[in-house]
């Protein structure tokens, strides 16, 4: 038996499925562990040192170096687990939702006071074809 | 004797909400519109005085991590810790529990063939601590034992709308045979619509939420019958949050009443939602 994904037609959305969670597993952990001040601290203080700790891959390794969000998405990362690493810069879950989003912090912020995306027009991959 | 469920509550949870009270921002023009939707709620909650609050939340990779993913999890401890989630845990007071009424619960839910795991150690984070914030203010203690009832939404899939649902019918049938005359909320959180991540971040779907609402509320078969497709593409990849929702229905009779409603957008990137609803003996 095949289990469903047409959630993978749905637009700028990184659902995390089995094979994501598999793929991003120590880029997660990563990031779990930055919950401690402890750890943000060494991290902080030599980031490439302290990421050697963990087993993985070079892209993954760029894309939190280079705080590629959107990447890391790709790569396997969950939200919930890279807002550790943007805590870690000080950032909240609507400034790291601005930058994936490519806006401003002003214009996001600006855009969820009017209401939000909405959903017309972001049901469906072949609608952002489409339009760029 | 027995205890019995007296209410239900639904929220968001949003950790924005949580930072907006810690920092003394309620007031403010931004979050003034949000926290006036919560006034009879504190009152109400006031008034009733429940004897203990079932928090269904989810844990945000504080708790669990990957290594252990369990679907439905049970704090039955005396005492749950406030977490760090990478910001410093929130200055609110530390949960206290309800180990025999938790206990008796994760027996008959086991025995009803709801296989969950038991947490003796569980710290416990924004999700259900800012349901608690919401409802009860900023007290130097938490007014009633609280259990925690965690659901995994993080790792694709969540449980089904239809087995939360379920779930909480197999709750309520646990609460009312445990024989002990306590007085029992029990709170949905999570959602509305919203998404936190990737290029689509930021989605709200006022029309999905309020249809939502009406329906938890007067057609919870038509609610519980939602595929995760749906939630995904029209709630935005964390509006899935709502089968936790479903919980806090399933527990309580087919007729309700609905004491409260609110919908305001936004908190942060989320719409948030709130429900008050008491069985109908009438």
């Amino acid at each position: 038996m095949t289990l469903s994904n047409d959630y993978q037609d749905i637009p700028g959305t990184y659902v995390f499925d089995a094979k994501h969670s598999r793929l991003g597993y120590h880029l997660n952990m990563f990031c779990m562990s930055l919950r401690h001040a402890e750890n943000r601290d060494a991290f902080k203080a030599n980031e490439i040192s302290y990421l050697e700790q963990f087993t993985m891959s070079q892209e993954q390794r760029d894309a939190v170096l280079g705080r590629q969000w959107n990447d890391m998405l790709r790569l396997g990362g969950n939200i919930y687990y890279t807002s550790k690493l943007a805590a870690t810069d000080g950032l909240t879950f609507q400034d790291l939702a601005a930058i994936m989003t490519g806006s401003s912090r002003e214009q996001y912020r600006e855009m969820m006071v009017n209401g939000g995306r909405p959903i017309d027009g972001n049901r469906s991959k072949s609608e952002w074809t489409r339009e760029r | 004797m027995s205890a019995k469920i007296v209410g239900g509550v639904a929220t968001s949870h949003v950790p924005a909400i949580g930072a907006a009270i810690d920092q003394g921002k309620t007031t403010d023009d931004y979050w003034t519109p949000l926290f006036k939707g919560f006034e009879k709620s504190q009152k109400w909650i006031k008034d009733l005085n429940p004897d203990v609050a079932i928090v269904v939340y989810n844990d945000h990779a504080t708790a669990f991590s990957l290594e252990l993913i369990p679907t439905f999890a049970l704090g039955c401890a005396e005492e749950f810790p406030i977490a760090d989630e990478g910001w410093g845990a929130r200055p609110v007071p530390r949960v206290y529990g309800h180990p025999d009424l938790a206990w008796h619960i994760a027996q008959s839910l086991i025995l009803d063939e709801f296989d969950l795991t038991i947490a003796n150690r569980l710290e416990v984070d924004h999700g259900l601590t800012v349901p608690l914030s919401l409802l009860f203010g900023q007290p130097a203690r938490w007014p009633c034992p609280v259990i925690p009832f965690c659901v995994n939404v993080v790792q694709y899939p969540p449980p089904t709308g239809n087995r939360c649902y379920n779930l909480g019918k197999a709750i309520q049938r646990a609460v009312e045979s445990f024989d002990e005359d306590l007085r029992v909320v029990v709170f949905g959180t999570g959602g509305m619509s919203h998404q936190l991540q990737g290029e689509r971040a930021g989605l709200i779907n006022s029309e999905f939420d309020n249809r939502f609402l009406d329906d938890l509320v007067n057609r919870p078969d038509k609610a519980r019958a939602i595929p995760h497709l749906e939630y995904l593409r029209e709630a935005g990849s964390e509006g899935i949050e709502l089968v936790m929702w479903l919980i806090m229905r399933g527990a309580l009779n087919k007729k309700v009443h609905e004491i409260h409603r609110h919908y305001h957008v936004p908190a942060s990137n989320t719409a948030v939602g709130h429900l008050i609803l008491e069985n109908d003996f009438r």
